[in-house]
């Protein structure tokens, strides 16, 4: 037996709990309602439209408040009208704010723009046209983006039937080459203009929506100029599954299932996001034993979901052997993970309170053979595509993001840690057992392709620090908190977020005490990516738009929900 | 002490009964065979089935799992299918792997239309069986089926790296009792027939127009 590295209750390895962990009695039922506030509860201060633009210009040439971190859509019916909410954050002092607005008029719902303070707020408002219909007054491109341009009605409101109003349709989708822009007049009456999105002698080339290399289904326009990317225009929706909208008729246990299949790469940690949420909303602590076999877990899936980075980013740019080699590995995680949650890819393993089910005997074990195993094999990563010449050719200087940039068009994860910000969720709001273990945020300042992948590299190595530090010291207890059977979260607007496998995963929460949430946002980690391509592409090679797109690493179901 | 499952693999018989395929084969003979050109269709056959070359087609998890049934573990290369084509010009299967959205259908009919002959379908996970999970969605098609033929449907949410194994053997075997020679194999219609299609458009456009 090894000896612990702290005094911490050290479990032995591979024994399994005894009896007495069982989680029956051994905890009183969770209280109904939190005598303080939650944690997580945030209560967004409403400001007028007419007084929105002012208040964000305040807050973001003022306060600094650089980061766009979440832009919500709402409708809180007819009282409360069709609004948006906005979580602002500040690189320089962390200071982080919450806003909402919101408008009666559900004909002709206008709201000013924010998309010339926030690069990103240009695609999230999109967004909230395209489920809403809210227009965003002084937008330049006021297109729809999941749903097809032919699509009848907003199938976000509450009133709306969108499955009676849009039957299959077997047509090619109708594309626009106008984007339309409404203005608001000084007399109050808006004006609508079109500008054209491609130019009439443009050159322009579609990639997606079937592409091997797009990761998924995803479409882009792209003009170019000889070889040159001049614009990139991503056409996104081609697996939208209307996830949020589901949510809003499924109970709190029933919604876990869907984050699994958001980005199933970050499998647990969507799933940790959505039940941390919601236990903080109901004030339920979980026990130390779950803290820790969750951290672990969302490590173990940072780790597999960055040697599929790795094998993808090989297989895209030709290198087939290092794609085998990717996946060799990538199969001890699941390995690691099916004997203890069943599942390979969607494993739903954590619940409202807990886990599943306690760690397989095995567990410990074979976590602790894997560290050695993939510390060594990550060399022969590098030997064979890594410091190949033709790969630093292609990646380094190509596709350059600044600090601003990132952080404007809100790219969290390791493609803003490779352009030098520092926007780990684990150090910013540390979550579970982040806040004990003994990590470094792995950054860069190059922000080229090339650092994109060394930084996922490095992290592969920090994650097996950090399982390392926790894997001996699981401490005993039960793995699943007592919940009543029917669970309610008490009323209010809640917001969590963990470092999911490719950036911030958010989950906003507003509940209206039910059993179903009012509204259930997720903070999609890769629609900043892909709002950033246009870009990091632009200037660079229409091959290079392959690299880009493989080292910023996006999943598509993650980007349309 | 947690008892690690005791899981068997599927007896031979039951990998080898499946009444449809008894049923296509009754159909196929039902006017008797021709010896030799029946001889050259087993030839042929053999060959076809054996070398298989899916398109690479995912539009989410489903496609993760397909990825792993590709690598070093798995190896489909065994059964011939490891040459994944990107143009569905040289592809003979389909995989669909991943929920087909309606923005996704026509954009799936079309990579299928432009597949030669023959050519197979195989509906792989919940989601292209039947939408799944996502079954309620307002934009989610609840089954591939409805937009294109399929050969084959491998259940699981994602069905493990085996059933896929299981899957495009079992089309394996229905291309081996295929004619080649002479006749036409597929009787089952495509469920959007080009006449039905035309109708709909003109029903759309006419609404489109009024609108
Ligand atoms: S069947 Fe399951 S795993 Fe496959 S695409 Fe659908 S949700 Fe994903």
């Amino acid at each position: 037996m090894e000896t612990p590295e702290n005094n911490k209750v050290n479990a032995p390895a591979g024994a399994a709990p005894a009896a007495g962990a069982r989680p029956a009695a051994v905890r009183p039922a969770a209280p109904a309602a939190p005598a303080q506030p939650a944690k997580n509860l945030c209560e967004p201060k409403t400001v007028e439209p007419a007084a929105l633009r002012k208040e964000m210009e305040r807050l973001r040439r003022d306060e600094q408040m650089d980061f766009l971190e979440c832009l919500t859509g709402m409708d809180w019916g007819e009282e409360g009208g069709l609004g948006v909410i906005y979580h602002l954050e500040s690189t320089a002092t962390g200071k982080r704010v919450a806003l909402k607005t919101a408008t009666t008029d559900r004909e002709h719902p206008y709201l000013p723009t924010v998309s010339d303070l926030w690069d990103i707020a240009n695609i999230y408002e999109r967004e909230v046209y395209d489920f809403y219909g809210i227009i965003f007054t002084g937008h330049p491109d006021m297109r729809r983006i999941f749903m097809r341009e032919d699509w009848v009605g907003f199938p976000f409101r509450k009133d709306s039937n969108p499955e009676k109003d849009n039957p299959l349709r077997m047509t090619n989708e109708p594309l626009t080459d106008l984007a339309p822009c409404y203005t608001l007049e000084a007399d109050g009456t808006v004006r609508r203009s079109e500008t054209p999105i491609f130019g009439e002698d443009d050159y322009v080339v579609n990639l997606g929506p079937q592409h091997p290399s797009t990761h998924g289904v995803l479409h882009f326009r792209i003009k170019l100029e000889g070889e040159t990317i001049k614009k990139v225009d991503p056409i996104l929706g081609y697996i939208h599954r209307g996830v949020e909208k589901l949510n809003e008729s499924l109970t709190y246990p029933q919604t876990l299932a869907l984050t699994d299949r958001l980005d199933y790469l970050g499998a647990m940690q969507n799933r940790h996001a959505l039940c941390m949420c919601i236990e903080q909303a109901m004030g339920v602590e979980v026990s130390e034993r779950v803290q820790y076999i969750r951290t672990i877990m969302d490590e173990l899936q940072r780790i597999d979901s960055h040697i599929l980075f790795f094998s993808c980013l090989c297989q895209d740019l030709g290198a087939t052997t290092a794609f085998l080699y990717g996946f060799r590995d990538r199969e001890k995680i699941l390995d690691i993970f099916e004997e203890t949650c069943g599942g390979r890819l969607i494993l739903n393993y954590n619940t409202i309170g807990g886990v599943m089910a306690d760690i397989h005997p095995n567990f410990v074990k074979r976590v602790k053979e894997f560290i050695p195993y993939m510390r060594h094999n990550i060399q022969e990563y590098f030997d064979v595509f890594i410091n190949n010449v033709i790969f630093r050719n292609r990646a380094e200087g190509v596709g350059v993001l600044s600090k601003e940039q990132v952080i404007s068009f809100g790219c969290t994860g390791g493609t803003g840690r490779a352009s030098g910000w520092h926007n780990d969720v684990r150090k910013r709001m540390p979550y579970a057992m982040y806040g004990k273990v003994d990590f470094k945020e792995i950054t860069r300042t190059e922000g080229d392709s090339f650092a994109r992948c060394m930084i996922r590299m490095d992290e592969i190595l920090e994650s097996l620090n950090i399982i390392e530090q926790l894997i001996d010291n699981i401490p005993e207890g039960p793995f699943q908190e007592k919940m009543k059977p029917i669970i309610k979260v008490p009323e209010g607007t809640y917001y969590s977020a963990v470092e999911g496998s490719r950036g911030e995963f958010g989950v906003l929460l507003e509940s209206r005490g039910d059993k179903f949430p009012y509204r259930l946002h997720y903070r999609s980690t890769g629609l900043p990516l892909v709002a950033v391509m246009d870009t990091a592409c632009s200037g660079n090679m229409i091959a290079d738009l392959i690299t880009i797109g493989g080292t910023v690493d996006y999943v598509v179901p993650d980007i349309d929900r | 002490m947690m008892k690690r499952p005791k899981i068997k693999s599927i007896p031979y018989d039951d990998f080898k009964d499946n009444e449809t395929f008894e049923k296509l084969v009754e159909e196929l003979n039902a006017g008797g065979a021709n010896v030799i050109v029946r001889k050259l269709d087993d030839l042929i056959d053999w060959g076809r089935s054996n070398s298989l070359w899916p398109l690479t087609f995912a539009t989410s998890c489903c496609g993760i799992e397909f990825m792993a049934v590709c690598a070093a573990r798995y190896d489909i290369a065994r059964f011939g299918f490891e040459v994944t084509r990107n143009s569905p010009r040289q592809a003979d299967v389909i995989l669909v792997s991943g929920t087909i959205t309606t923005k996704m259908a026509p954009v799936l009919k079309r990579l299928y239309d432009q597949m030669a002959d023959p050519k197979y379908v195989v509906a792989i996970g919940g989601c292209s069986i039947s939408g799944g999970p996502f079954t309620k969605s307002y934009h989610v098609v609840k089954g591939v089926d409805q937009v294109i033929p399929v050969d084959v449907y491998v259940p699981g949410c994602p069905p493990r790296p085996e059933s896929f194994l299981y899957g495009m053997m079992q089309l394996q075997r229905k291309v081996k009792v295929e004619n080649f020679f002479g006749t036409t194999n597929r009787k089952e219609k495509d469920p959007i027939s080009r006449a039905e299609q035309r109708e709909k458009d003109e029903i759309i456009l006419s609404e489109e127009e009024k609108a």
